[in-house]
């Protein structure tokens, strides 16, 4: 009964499965599981008032515990506002960082100039400050006494306090991303492409359009990703610039530690459970993007 | 093989060894040791109440007391006393973060308010406003924080038991002076659609006042009020005193399960007790908490104004129905907050 066994070229996959599956139910898994169980209380409270409702045809019932159910809770107005802000100042700020993360990595891969290891170690500061260090110091910069911030009022943009100081602030936190992930494709990318291109008479824009960028999509959109996802996340940056008033510039993160606060367990996981829905959609439809843009560029080749 | 086992046996020896040294530390210290729980603001004011205890003590018994304390906002350390922080004395700035430690497993038991003095309260605070040095808007009373115009700091009264009180203090001002809930309505309406800033908590509210220029009037309470124009100069800044105000008590409980599961009672309940002795009540004083010993508030009278204050749960009702009424879901805080805009 002697079996053959497939044999793979690297040891241990059998260990690094196992140990893969662990780490990531520990880490991941096991605490997202949480919050998906906890929200449920509440979605079976909503479940029952609205079976109920149904059956009796009466108006919902009116809980005598003040907590109400799952969909009113992330309906609501403030938490609506909340969610257009977070995941608007996101998209918006990954778009920007995307834009000027490439500028920058083209010029650090690309050129040579004095400084240029500084600049490139200061690229991931945003990564080693404290995001509160971070926010307290953007607030103090753009406050109305600030030193942007004094030549910025008379011109009547505000940004300390207002919606456009959580987008100066989740751009700040997300820049390092998209460096971080176009620069080593941007320094692998051959030259000799760009030269192949311009000697069989392609113009410069041509060769960027045609030649450059498509290699770097892929890059670009995983800095993106990162970017849009850890700005969704993103708090103690954002609030002390934010300025967190209902409505106008509260971010999602903020409502669930206001329900905290208030020890509404069940309110805060519904709040998170629709973040955490949306953000993966989002996510799952940038990888589509990425693996379109993969199989495209490969028939083009 | 034999490397798992290996690893296996030192796994174990180092988990029976972690628990070996936990069993014992838990009981050598069990008696000597308290934990107060409280929150950020009051780290100051018992840094130096505990040697006071811990001399006061030792004089009365002989024995040697260490007193820690664990600082943070303060639902948040409720929530880590529920969750299992063994804390022996929970000190806090309103009563419902004690009363969610009854409520929530019964960690403290439901008549805490009457085991101490003054519904288990050492000191309060009250809200006040700070102004630009001279008063340039001429600000009084509460009247003159709902014109239209003025800018109003105030801490976010979700996040904050802070301001909580200024919206409460608000609201009980407005009832008092009309007796119609519908104008008090009105009236925190008004007052928070001035409001250009909501810090999470009464810190970061000074600072938007003090350091960003934000603002011309800062409703915190009056031990921050004081602790500004001693930091910051009192050249800056004024202190105002509404013609009414809350009496924000900072209420104190022993934590009867972990007390009892440690067998640190009787030191946990003689910390409490002290906190109302006049030599704690001294210290109190000079933290800018308002003392409740009579002759003590005397002696720091230049410092505390005599000022009228309401109290919220013999004005306005028991705290739950503060809670639900005003700052829950649907409340009338989140109300305001979007008819406003």
């Amino acid at each position: 009964m002697a079996k053959v066994r497939a044999h793979r070229v690297l040891p241990g996959f059998g260990l690094s499965l196992g140990y893969t599956l662990a780490y990531l139910s520990l880490i991941v898994l096991i605490p997202l599981a949480a919050v998906f169980i906890r929200s449920t209380e509440l979605s079976f409270d909503s479940f029952w008032e609205i079976a109920s409702a149904r059956i009796g045809d009466l108006p919902l019932p009116e809980r005598t515990d003040g907590r109400r159910n799952f969909w009113e809770i992330v309906t609501s107005p403030a938490v609506m506002a909340s969610y257009r802000l977070s995941f608007g100042a996101s998209l918006l700020a990954g778009a920007i960082n995307m834009v000027f993360g490439f500028l920058l990595a083209w010029s650090l891969v690309r050129y040579s100039f004095p400084g240029k290891r500084i600049v490139d170690a200061m690229v991931d500061l945003p990564f080693a400050l404290p995001t509160a260090v971070a926010g307290i110091a953007l607030t103090a910069l753009y406050a109305e006494n600030g030193w942007l911030g004094q030549y910025l009022e008379p011109l009547g943009i505000k940004v300390a306090f207002t919606p456009l100081g959580v987008l100066v602030a989740l751009v700040f936190i997300g820049l390092p991303f998209v460096v971080r992930t176009v620069q080593p494709v941007l320094e692998d990318l051959d030259t000799e492409l760009e030269e192949a291109a311009a000697s069989l008479g392609a113009g410069r824009w041509q060769t960027m359009w045609r030649v450059v960028l498509p290699t770097l999509i892929p890059a670009l959109l995983t800095g993106f990703a990162l970017a849009f996802a850890r700005a969704v996340g993103e708090y103690g940056s954002v609030i002390f610039i934010a300025g967190n008033i209902p409505l106008v510039s509260e971010i999602a993160p903020l409502i669930i530690i206001t329900k905290l606060e208030q020890y509404d367990y069940a309110g805060a996981t519904a709040v998170a459970v629709v973040m955490l829905v949306v953000s993966f959609l989002v996510l799952l439809v940038i990888n589509g993007l990425q693996s379109w843009s993969d199989r495209r560029s490969a028939k083009g080749v | 093989m034999p490397f798992k086992h290996r690893l296996a046996h030192a796994l174990m020896r180092a988990t029976a060894g972690a628990f070996f040294l936990s069993a014992t530390s838990v009981a050598t210290l069990a008696q000597t040791t308290i934990l107060n729980v409280s929150y950020d603001v009051s780290r100051e004011l018992y840094k130096e109440i505990n040697p006071a205890f811990v001399a006061d003590w030792k004089a009365k018994t002989g024995e040697t007391v260490t007193v820690n304390q664990s600082h943070g906002g303060s639902s948040k350390q409720a929530l880590s006393v529920i969750a299992g922080l063994d804390g022996d004395v929970i000190t806090m700035n309103q009563p419902p973060d004690i009363d969610i430690l009854a409520e929530r497993g019964g960690l403290v038991a439901a008549d805490w308010r009457t085991r101490f003095p003054h519904d288990a309260s050492p000191y309060t605070t009250t809200s006040v406003f700070l102004v630009r040095k001279g008063n340039p808007k001429g600000i009084k009373d509460w009247d003159d924080l709902v014109k239209p115009g003025l800018k109003v700091i105030v801490p976010n009264p979700k996040t904050s038991g802070n301001g909580r009180y200024t919206y409460l203090a608000a609201w009980g001002y407005a009832l008092d002076r009309t007796k119609s809930e519908a104008a008090a309505r009105d009236f925190v309406t008004r007052l928070f659609a001035n409001v250009p800033v909501l810090d999470g908590g009464g810190r970061g509210a000074t600072t938007t006042f003090t350091q960003r220029g934000v603002g011309d009037a800062l409703v915190t309470f009056e031990n921050e009020a004081i602790a500004i124009g001693v930091e910051l100069g009192s050249e800056k800044f004024d202190i105002v005193y509404p013609s009414l105000s809350i009496e924000a008590a900072a209420p104190v409980a022993v934590i009867d399960k972990v007390v009892d599961k440690r067998g640190s009672r009787t030191v946990a309940t003689a910390y409490l007790e002290f906190l109302f002795s006049p030599a704690a009540q001294e210290i109190i004083a000079r933290h800018a908490f308002r003392p409740r010993d009579e002759t003590v508030l005397q002696k720091f009278a230049g410092r505390f104004p005599a000022i009228r204050t309401f109290n919220v749960e013999r004005t306005l009702g028991s705290w739950a129905e503060v809670n639900r009424k005003h700052f829950a879901d649907g409340g009338i805080y989140e109300q305001i907050s979007v008819s406003k805009r």
